[in-house]
């Protein structure tokens, strides 16, 4: 850039004056580059606009109409809104959803911190053991879910053969529709199966970025085992742990696959969370005006929560 | 290099031109007026898993007879309704779709299938084309689909169990009463065999093997429009006491507190359930296990005899374009030919009243009398079926689970305001 202001003025074109060129010149690369970065930038805008952008503002628009299937939507606000208060069912979901990703995210923390520390530091095994962890992570959900509705089930699974063999249980035992307890504690056990090996992994990254020296100087200072994680290891994670923290809720209070396939919301309705609220409202009751109205105030919740979430963190790793 | 990156440009924008061409294309709606058409025309048709080998026998028969070809696509029974919303609502729907017969209402009234009164109206067997799905498939007097398969809830008992506990495997039950004590007599028999099972965490299976009962003493569960429900008559309350009385004294077997529908097939393939009430297209598949099996119709407590006519509607997707070539293949399935040589010669059960006897049934009585029972049979009608009873969080689910395994009184009287009021949701 400065050589083409510095350079002297070409003798065969006619003069002009020096500082009006260089100006020019200048503002003409400036726009190219900008152009050129625009035009870098464009299939990305154009794919975030298409798949973000325009689905959300769709959704944001049905939830003020009556949608049908087929035909022209009318105006119906707020009637999508304010028939969320009236839906029995929402209100027994949202506790649901709501106690579901308080036990989750701790379990599932505890578990994939747990996990974490113990593949922490390289001694012979350990990749086995990373690898046997992260494993689950490489089923798919819905396959994982009726992976275990079958070893669950009494008539096709073995689990409760080998825990009569062992003297756990006594005759027949439902695990995914006996009672709201055991529906409830078969999706988690799913969940931290399928979902630890990879919390773990992103643990395991904010680990291993913290300077051995920081932790040498503190057992030169006498440092305890719990001053050491207390002091050093905890705050230097707490990137991480906003980063888990954040994907773990959000991934609870969307939970479907688990409850779809598992528990089919049951028994009695005990384990529907707010999404399959949404999809029965959608593909069943085909009222895709009122799925669209819950699915608003659902992403206004989440939204909510990610601020407050983020904010802490970040105002403490200040 | 940028000449070409132009051209690749101004590929892609052909291409999105024309897609969205062929999406505008789609808003005018089905073409052609009300006759048939066999021009080789490719028609798409969808189905759900439970009635594929039917929907696919159809085709390969129609296929191999018309210039017109039929593809048959399946999806998982849960997923299908999902499916068809959301192909409606990208206006990509196939030019044929069956759905179960019960939820055909809710889609003739929310326009997803072609307005076929005229063609319907036209065909000389309209009479003889089983009333009750026809009646599923109409909304505002105006027809949208015709029977596609029929499948009825029938008693299903095992011969050789029936021996061993001391019955007679000719003489089954006329009485639910009477059916009970069968149960029980071969519950005696111990180790794994179980008297009975059922489907109490599924509310399609209940509506399916119970509503029968209340039917043949007299009673019903819903009224003719479908708005609001019966489920707290005393027909209703005998018909679950009975069952709660089989569940609480070990004669039904455990897991049909748990059966959700996946697992009930298998169960009765076991072999070791004595008598329990079913779908009649299972008598072949459990056969095929090496199980005797014989046939009687569901009767009500103290006798009289009724059944569930369940099994798929079909019709025309609004959005489709093939209208003519489409109703050229649903005519032909209404065909006797159709009807004797692909459903009939499989052992299913003819669409059309007037073939219920035809010359593969007669060789088996068993299927004979299958076949008699769709006169005495009901589909029950509502436009919010699928909301208010088969659908894992409908109100129907709780109030079984209820009279089943709860407080009964409680549960119908509660679950009856409750269905009701799903059933009215606009």
């Amino acid at each position: 850039m400065s050589t083409m202001v510095t350079s002297p003025p070409d003798r065969q074109t006619p003069p002009q004056p020096e500082p009006a060129r260089a100006a020019r010149r200048r503002r003409s690369g400036a726009a190219r580059r900008a152009a050129v970065g625009a035009l870098y930038a464009t299939p990305t805008a154009v794919m975030v606009g298409l798949f973000f952008v325009v689905p959300l503002l769709l959704v944001g628009w049905m939830s003020l109409h009556r949608w049908p299937l087929l035909g022209q939507p009318t105006l119906n606000l707020p009637d999508n809104y304010t028939g969320i208060a009236d839906n029995t069912l929402v209100r027994s979901a949202v506790w649901f959803t709501l106690k579901y990703t308080v036990v989750m995210t701790v379990l599932l923390f505890v578990v994939a911190f747990g996990l974490a520390l113990l593949v922490q530091h390289r001694r012979p095994g350990v990749g086995f053991f990373r690898t046997a962890f992260f494993l689950p992570m490489t089923v798919g959900f819905a396959s994982a879910s009726l992976l275990f509705l079958g070893l669950l089930s009494d008539e096709i699974g073995p689990v409760n053969d080998l825990l009569s063999a062992v003297g756990l249980i006594d005759g027949y035992v439902s695990w995914t529709s006996g009672s709201p307890d055991t529906a409830l504690g078969s999706a988690v056990l799913l969940v931290l199966w399928r979902f630890a090996g990879f919390n773990m992994l992103i643990l395991l990254t904010g680990l291993q970025a913290i300077p051995p020296e920081v932790y040498e100087a503190a057992r030169i200072d006498g440092a305890s085992r719990w001053q050491t994680f207390r002091r050093i290891t905890l705050p230097l994670m707490r990137s991480s742990i906003a980063l888990v923290l954040t994907l773990m809720v959000t991934g609870s209070l969307l939970a479907f696959d688990q409850f779809w396939i598992l528990t089919r919301g049951g028994p009695d309705n005990s384990t529907t969370s707010l999404v399959m609220v949404i999809y029965r409202e959608a593909f069943v009751r085909l009222d895709l005006g009122s799925a669209a109205g819950i699915s608003v105030a659902l992403l206004a919740v989440l939204l909510v929560f990610n601020i407050i979430q983020l904010g802490v963190l970040r105002r403490r790793s200040h | 290099m940028k000449r070409s990156y132009v051209r690749t440009v101004a590929v892609l924008a052909a291409g999105l031109l024309v897609t969205a061409m062929a999406a505008c294309g789609d808003d005018g709606g089905p073409g052609g007026d009300a006759v048939s058409l066999d021009d080789g025309t490719t028609l798409t048709l969808w189905t759900r898993a439970a009635t594929e080998s039917v929907s696919k026998a159809y085709a390969e028969a129609y296929n191999a007879t018309h210039q017109n070809k039929v593809e048959v696509t399946a999806y998982p029974n849960e997923e299908y309704p999902a499916k068809l919303a959301s192909a409606a609502g990208a206006k990509a729907l196939p030019d044929l779709f069956a759905a179960d017969v019960v939820f055909a209402a809710q889609y003739a009234s929310q326009g997803l299938w072609t307005d076929i009164t005229d063609r319907f109206g036209g065909l000389d067997v309209k009479d003889k084309v089983a009333p009750a799905h026809v009646r599923a498939g109409t909304w505002d007097g105006r027809n949208y689909a015709v029977p596609h398969t029929i499948d009825m809830s029938v008693l299903l008992y095992n011969k050789d169990l029936y021996q061993q506990a001391g019955l007679d495997p000719e003489k089954p039950p006329t009485t639910l009463r009477e059916f009970a004590d069968h149960a029980r007599a071969i519950d005696k028999l111990g180790g794994d065999v179980n008297g009975t099972y059922f489907g109490g965490n599924c509310g399609g299976c209940v509506e399916f093997t119970f509503w029968p009962s209340v039917w043949a003493a007299g009673g019903d569960v819903l009224d003719a429009e479908g708005r609001n429900a019966k489920v707290d008559s005393p027909e209703m309350a005998e018909v679950f006491a009975l069952y709660r009385a089989l569940y609480e004294e070990g004669v039904a077997a455990p897991a049909s507190k748990d059966e959700a529908g996946p697992t009930w097939l298998g169960a009765l393939q076991g072999g070791k359930v004595g008598i329990a009430p079913g779908p009649s297209v299972w008598l072949g598949l459990i056969e095929e296990k090496g199980v005797k099996m014989g046939v009687a119709p569901i009767s009500g407590l103290a006798g009289g005899e009724s059944t569930f006519v369940g099994g798929d509607a079909i019709g025309i997707g609004a959005t489709s374009d093939k209208a003519a070539q489409a109703w050229d293949f649903l005519t032909w399935t209404m065909s006797e030919e159709a009807q004797v040589e692909v459903i009939a010669k499989n052992k299913g059960v003819p669409t059309r009243t007037d073939l219920a006897a035809n010359k593969y049934s007669s060789a088996d009585e068993r299927i004979v009398a299958i076949n008699s029972l769709m006169a005495k049979g009901k589909t029950p009608y509502a436009q919010n079926f699928n909301a208010s009873f088969n659908d894992p969080q409908s109100p129907w689910l709780q109030t079984v689970r209820g009279a089943l395994f709860g407080d009964a009184t409680k549960a119908l009287a509660d679950g009856n305001t409750a269905i009701t009021r799903s059933l009215q949701q606009s």
